[in-house]
């Protein structure tokens, strides 16, 4: 029964692949991959990069969120190819010696539950954070994250966190 | 998780191999790509070949054109980038509103003005992945044959739900399409037409290269209003556009002109005929309720997007009259 549900697949001939070549959270990176294959699959499938998480797989929820050349980006609507060449950052890319400070801002306040949307926060967050270069208010925040949905938290932690990564990333850049 | 279908890329780096590129049968453009690889993803199209414009610089300007007098946009330019840009907001204030508007930051850092002016039309019915799809049959915009909007219906109503395009409209924008039978002009108002299918005059293998806007010849007023479901990322409920041209600055000015374009009706926006406005006081409660008044007459709505069409008739009304009342208390 399902199998009569299910549509036909599509018919066209595998096409070659792809000889991708990107800067991957600092690293050069060459990977091989289909052309029909967005950046987020390239990420999660051929690069075992699974922090960037795939929701709605088609633009409404930002858990996909990567930075490409330093802007916040969904991953699941680029395309592999569109990505070529370029810089790419995803959650792992946050992961150093030391927390950032809106990761250290998110677990103080306990702005995750399930964490599904948290990769894609993070990048959002860092983004916009390191575009303004001050401190920014809880409207504000609201706004820049317009783009990412969270189904757990209600916003409220989130928000809390961000806006106060933000006055220490402030201070810490006048220090 | 949804598949795209399968297909080659190109990513040319100048106009001259895009347009190459564009010339092959089964190719497709892709700007931004957050209309079309949705689309992809729901199976409503297969093509061959994507065409890439991200690499193409010629593409990505914002000029000002002294002789024409006009502001000119480049197809490929982000909306977060007009959103942001200061010549656009000096005397476009209405497009920086429509620009930044659209969707989400995350998409607006994508998606392009090129790609926002040949938007395909939405609807509820065909929006849907293929498996929803396949549960009603399909309709004439997917694999069906029948409309779910009209069902007697023989053409697709499928809204056009730009924002930025009802703007342009209103402020007399100017399209340039370069393709295989050459460059061409032509008003952003005549590119639409009413099937919901082939909704643009776009010719085989043809691109938009730009959009160029003239400035404004007298004093001027532009507005853009969006109802939406939720207050970011959703498409328009509804959407005004509005520009006069008035006799002086002051309090007491009078209409000299005034364009007011509908968006999310059908395939076509709708530009009002207005000419019951010209010679009325700008900032009066009066003028105020007769714009309402037309938005609302002329403003046929269909259950193409979510909301009862006539809910959001009614709003159409209480929309426009707040519009053109917002507008005058800011002056
Ligand atoms: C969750 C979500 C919410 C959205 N909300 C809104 C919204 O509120 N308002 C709104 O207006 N849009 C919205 N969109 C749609 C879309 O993001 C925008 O319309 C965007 O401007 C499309 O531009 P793009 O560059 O991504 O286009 P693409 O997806 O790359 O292209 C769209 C179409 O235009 C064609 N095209 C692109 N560029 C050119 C060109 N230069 N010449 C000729 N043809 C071209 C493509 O072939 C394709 O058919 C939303 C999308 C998503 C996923
Ligand atoms: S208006 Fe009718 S034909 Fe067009 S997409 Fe909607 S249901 Fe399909
Ligand atoms: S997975 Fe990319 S926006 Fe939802
Ligand atoms: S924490 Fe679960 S979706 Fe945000």
């Amino acid at each position: 029964m399902l199998a009569q549900l299910m549509p036909a697949r599509d018919k066209a001939p595998m096409p070659d692949a792809l000889l991708l070549s990107m800067k991957v959270n600092g690293e050069d990176v060459e990977v091989a991959a289909p052309a029909h294959f967005t950046l987020l699959e390239v990420l999660r499938y051929k690069l075992d990069l699974i922090g960037s998480k795939q929701g709605c797989d088609k633009g409404d929820c930002g858990a996909c969120t990567v930075q490409v050349d330093g802007k916040a980006k969904l991953s699941c609507l680029t395309l592999a190819a569109q990505a070529n060449g370029r810089e790419v950052r995803t959650v792992e890319g946050m992961t150093a010696a030391h927390l950032h400070p809106i990761q250290d801002c998110m677990d103080k306040e306990v702005a995750a539950q399930c964490g599904f949307c948290t990769p894609g926060i993070l990048m959002a967050a860092e983004a916009y954070l390191s575009k303004v270069g001050r401190a920014v208010s809880r409207e504000e925040v609201a706004e820049a994250l317009a783009g990412n949905l969270c189904r757990c938290t209600g916003y409220v932690k989130i928000v809390d966190a961000i806006v106060g990564a933000s006055e220490i990333m402030a201070n810490t850049e006048q220090d | 998780m949804l598949r795209l279908p399968i297909f080659q890329t190109k990513t040319p780096t100048n106009l001259e191999e895009l347009l190459s590129a564009m010339s092959e049968s089964g190719a497709r453009l892709i700007a931004g790509g957050t209309d079309l690889l949705p689309n992809l993803k729901h199976r409503l199209d297969t093509p061959e070949t994507l065409v890439s414009i991200d690499r193409v610089e010629e593409l990505r300007h914002i000029t000002w054109d002294e002789d024409a007098r006009a502001l000119r946009i480049g197809a490929g330019v982000t909306l977060a980038d007009i959103a942001a840009d200061n010549e656009v907001g000096e005397h476009f204030p209405s497009l920086v509103k429509a620009a930044s508007l659209v969707a989400s930051p995350l998409i607006r850092n994508m998606a392009t003005l090129g790609g926002n002016i040949n938007l395909d039309t939405r609807c509820r019915y065909v929006n849907q992945s293929e498996f929803w799809r396949s549960a009603i049959g399909g309709c004439l915009k997917s694999e069906g044959d029948v409309c779910h909007v009209v069902p007697k219906g023989r053409s697709c109503a499928a809204a056009m739900s730009s924002d930025c395009v009802p703007v342009l409209i209103s402020l007399g924008a100017t399209l340039i399409q370069v393709g295989p039978q050459g460059r061409r002009e032509l008003a952003l108002v005549d590119y639409y037409s009413s099937d919901g299918i082939e909704h643009t005059q776009k010719l085989v293998g043809e691109i938009t290269t730009e959009v160029q806007i003239p400035l404004p010849a007298g004093e001027s007023a532009a507005h853009y209003s969006k109802w939406t479901v939720r207050k970011s990322i959703d498409f328009p409920l509804l959407s005004i556009a509005m520009n006069f041209t008035l006799s002086s600055q002051g309090a007491d000015a009078v209409i000299e002109e005034a364009i007011i374009c509908l968006g999310v009706l059908a395939a076509k926006p709708k530009v009002l005929r207005t000419d019951k406005l010209v010679g009325l006081r700008f900032g009066d409660e009066v003028t105020a309720s007769l714009v309402g008044e037309l938005c609302f007459k002329h403003g046929k709505t269909l259950e193409n997007v979510p909301y009862e069409a006539d809910y959001r008739r009614s709003m159409l009304r209480v929309f426009g009259r707040r519009a053109i009342r917002q507008l005058a208390d800011s002056r």
